[in-house]
């Protein structure tokens, strides 16, 4: 019973690191392989942990691999989040199917300030923006 | 509120103590035997949010898990299949989350949510700023995470 569970667990941790691995290489711009590599190799580490923790009967194993998912989890969207935030900052330049932009010239270029109003040269189209227009600016 | 947490973790560890075995399965059952007691004392109680509070967060949990596994198997997909589905952008999103703790923890649920991704907070803490991968239309975007995963949450918070 716990047998199965470990190997079904284990299998879909495993796939999900691969499917992480593979969208590296596929994903057409920065910020989508940033989306898919961070969220699928969390879940597949956490996975492949939590079967650690139920294979292994001893109390002192499943405690430090519960706080290790913990800390995965509460440290991997932030370190994405600055991640995303630095490429953004610097101009990385969005695929070219994206539909829409809503951030793009809401930071004051000086200071890097994040204002909540659309500041005021930018308003007229909100959606160009930085999207790259041809298919090498994205490679 | 704090305080019958409080007791019922009390409870659950006189229930290992009794037992014997510190295994997390033991230490659950022993929770959720200290739930059912305090439940029962606590009828004529004024402050009862506890026990509204407690299924509230495990049902989030599930969901949210739930929602995780769905969006991945989504992304594996699309990782699969030769062809591109995705129509990405960056949406602005107005929170209903004000203190630090629930912005936090609402970020981070999105985060970790595959295809949706945090790029920034605006400075007075009321807009996120997410790229998400499969974005038929912002309205409605905005919307389903508003009634789905952020009422959740906050239900389960406040």
């Amino acid at each position: 019973m716990i047998d199965i569970l470990i190997a079904i667990l284990s299998t879909i941790g495993a796939f999900a690191i691969f499917f992480a691995s593979l969208g590296i290489l596929r994903m057409p711009d920065f910020y989508l392989r940033l989306s898919v590599t961070v969220k699928a190799a969390t879940m597949g580490v956490g996975l492949l942990l939590l079967c650690a923790a139920i294979l292994f009967p001893d109390i002192s194993v499943s405690t430090k691999a519960i706080a290790i998912i913990f800390f995965l989890i509460i440290t991997s969207p932030i370190a994405a989040h600055m991640i995303g935030r630095a490429a953004y900052l610097t101009g990385t330049p969005l695929w070219k199917g994206t539909i829409i932009d809503e951030l793009a010239g809401r930071y004051d270029k000086e200071t890097g300030v994040l204002n909540n109003e659309e500041s005021e040269e930018q308003q007229g189209d909100p959606a160009k923006g930085q999207i790259a227009e041809s298919e090498e600016e994205t490679k | 509120m704090i305080k019958q947490f409080l007791m019922n973790l009390l409870l659950s560890f006189i229930w290992v103590a009794l037992t014997g075995s510190m295994y997390y399965t033991n230490f659950l059952f022993g929770f959720l035997l200290g739930f059912a007691i305090l439940w029962i004392m606590s009828r004529n109680d004024g402050d009862r949010r506890y026990f509204y509070k407690v299924p509230r967060i495990v049902s989030f949990v599930f969901y949210f898990l739930f929602q995780m596994i769905k969006a991945n198997i989504q992304v594996a997909y699309d990782v699969m299949t030769p062809r591109y589905f995705m129509r990405p952008g960056v949406v602005r999103y107005p929170m209903n989350a004000r203190t630090e703790m629930e912005i936090n923890l609402l970020s981070m649920m999105i985060s970790l949510t595959p295809g949706t991704l945090i790029l920034d907070i605006s400075e007075d803490r009321k807009t996120l700023y997410i790229h998400v991968m499969y974005l038929d239309d912002p309205k409605k975007f905005v919307q389903e995470t508003k009634t789905g995963l952020e009422r959740r949450l906050l239900e389960a918070l406040r």
